[in-house]
């Protein structure tokens, strides 16, 4: 059966490659922050599941400690010139988009179909897993189809693959961080404390007045947390089910799904959501770190209050 | 109230602009020692779950592809493509992917899109080369500002459409709690109710796709 577990290993080996390539290139002058950082994370791949939480903690902070003081760089760029990409690109023509939907095509195909493939009564894949596992896969896929199709150096990938992770830089490690504070915010009460501010201060016999504490304190609390998952629990528990269910007789699965979106709402406009908010900033090379929640903002404002109306509508029926 | 000293740590270092790894670390371990937890528990607790969240990092998986593929000129095909076509606008083209985004998270297949595989690689270029087609060479800010609309959309697209999909995270996740508070529900009844969210969503969003080429205009007269 091929894990999780594989796709780590995988994973791991990647971001070994690249603290290699940093210790290997001398033009860098931040070179043995770059290997540290990434031998780091590397470990936490390999060996993360193995090792006691106290030494994965500690390979956090070392990460922390780098990033934070002095921080990571970015070597020399060892890539082809806008001529030679052009040139390329002509060559090549459309069959350029071949190993890019093959990504997709493998990742969907893993989903859809080899979710049901088993061999000798196991199954093939982590039957879990198979969204994450069936990516893992179509990356492999895609990279031989690219080293077929267009005949690259043999290290072209990784110095590529490094040049990219250079651009992300420390944001690429934020999404696990801030994960790694919600289970703190969990572990430490946090959202105990926000449900009760918030369940203190509403007038909980006016039913406009109560669905909306509930759709922007899911909004509001997944701003803090980065996560509407950590959010739903502490709010539903907290204002949902006692006031707007059994309080005010609502439906508990109108309220649900309309709640998780505000929730979604929040998600927009926070740094806390770095994997959907900061990280592209940093791959897309905006100057201005919060350049996509800016433009987010206004989506999530309309859509937070057409939520709450929703809700209103539909919740008393 | 000690317990939210994180939330503030989180607010004020960010703001000031401080690495927001350190941040989060000083952050947790504020939130930790004040919620009773020893310091080296905090630590622990941080390493466990940075670990059982390392899924969320397979998506740089994909990078030596993209990157191979850029190498190879992928962005400069896209953007030749696309400024082929006349009816391209950089607002035309989110609006399709807003739609193709829905409707495919919708159906399950989030991995089809993506900031890594799908927005770097071709989405941004092809709305950038649109938009060059029609106005001209563009100034940073203003295929800056062209990027981080195709961000938006991606995460728009992709936050509401997956709620009408059954087995996703997020209805499992609604499902599991409402039966530990004695509803039952049925997935497919939560899944409705993501439809009309996720119309609305259609609509504001790419209301204001439509005004982008508006404004990406009145940005290059500035």
């Amino acid at each position: 059966m091929i894990r999780l577990e594989y796709v780590y290993i995988l994973g791991g080996l990647m971001f070994a490659a690249f603290a290699v390539m940093n210790a290997l290139d001398r033009t860098h002058t931040k070179w043995w922050r770059n290997t540290l950082f990434w031998g780091a994370y590397a470990v936490t791949f390999l060996f993360g599941s193995y090792l006691p939480n106290v030494v994965n903690g500690v390979l956090v902070i070392i990460m922390v400690l780098i990033a934070g003081f002095g921080g990571i760089g970015r070597g020399a760029e060892r890539t082809t010139s806008l001529a030679e990409r052009q040139a390329s690109a002509r060559h090549f023509g459309n069959l350029l988009f071949v190993p890019a939907l093959t990504i997709a095509g493998v990742a969907v195909f893993g989903t859809v179909v080899l979710k049901y493939v088993q061999i000798g009564g196991v199954p093939l894949f982590e039957p879990k897993q198979i969204t994450l596992v069936s990516l893992g896969l179509a990356t492999v896929v895609a990279l031989i189809v690219g080293y077929v199709m267009l005949r690259p150096p043999a290290l072209a990938p990784i110095e590529e693959g490094r040049r990219l992770i250079d651009q992300v830089g420390w944001a690429a490690v934020l999404p696990q961080m801030l994960a790694a504070l919600g289970a703190v915010f969990a572990a430490a009460g946090v959202g105990k404390v926000i449900a009760t501010l918030v369940a203190a201060y509403i007038p909980i016999d006016v039913p406009l007045a109560v669905v909306a504490a509930y759709t922007i304190g899911m909004a509001l609390f997944t701003v803090i947390m980065g996560n509407a998952f950590a959010a739903f629990p502490v709010m539903t528990a907290g204002i949902g089910l006692p006031l707007i269910v059994h309080h005010l007789g609502g439906n508990a699965i109108v309220m649900s799904a309309i709640g998780m979106l505000s929730g979604f709402c929040g998600t927009l406009m926070t740094p806390m959501a770095a994997n959907f908010n900061i990280v592209p900033a940093a791959l897309l090379e905006l100057p201005d770190r919060y350049a996509v929640i800016k433009v987010q903002v206004p989506t999530a404002i309309l859509m937070l209050i057409g939520n709450t109306a929703l809700m209103y509508f539909f919740v008393f029926r | 109230m000690f317990l939210l000293s994180g939330i503030l740590i989180i607010v004020v270092g960010f703001s000031i602009g401080l690495n927001p790894l350190l941040v989060v670390a000083v952050a947790g371990l504020a939130t930790g020692i004040a919620g009773g937890l020893h310091p080296l528990d905090v630590i622990a607790l941080f390493g466990k779950s940075f670990v059982d969240s390392r899924y969320i990092a397979i998506v740089w998986l994909v990078l030596p592809v993209i990157g191979l593929l850029e190498r190879s000129g992928l962005r400069e095909r896209a953007q030749y493509l696309i400024s082929r076509i006349a009816a391209a606008s950089a607002g035309r083209i989110l609006l399709l992917y807003l739609a193709l985004r829905q409707i495919t998270a919708a159906l399950g297949l989030l991995t089809l899109g993506g900031h890594a595989q799908m927005v770097r690689p071709l989405i941004a270029p092809m709305a950038e080369a649109a938009a060059e087609t029609r106005l001209g060479a563009l100034p940073p800010r203003v295929g800056n500002m062209i990027r981080a609309y195709a961000a938006a959309t991606d995460n728009t697209g992709a936050f509401f459409g997956e709620d009408v999909f059954l087995a996703v995270g997020s209805i499992l996740l609604i499902k599991g709690f409402l039966q530990q508070n004695g509803v039952d529900a049925e997935p497919w009844r939560l899944a409705l109710w993501a439809i009309p969210t996720a119309l609305l969503a259609f609509v504001i969003h790419g209301t204001r796709l439509l005004l982008l080429d508006r404004r990406l205009k009145r940005e290059m007269a500035r």
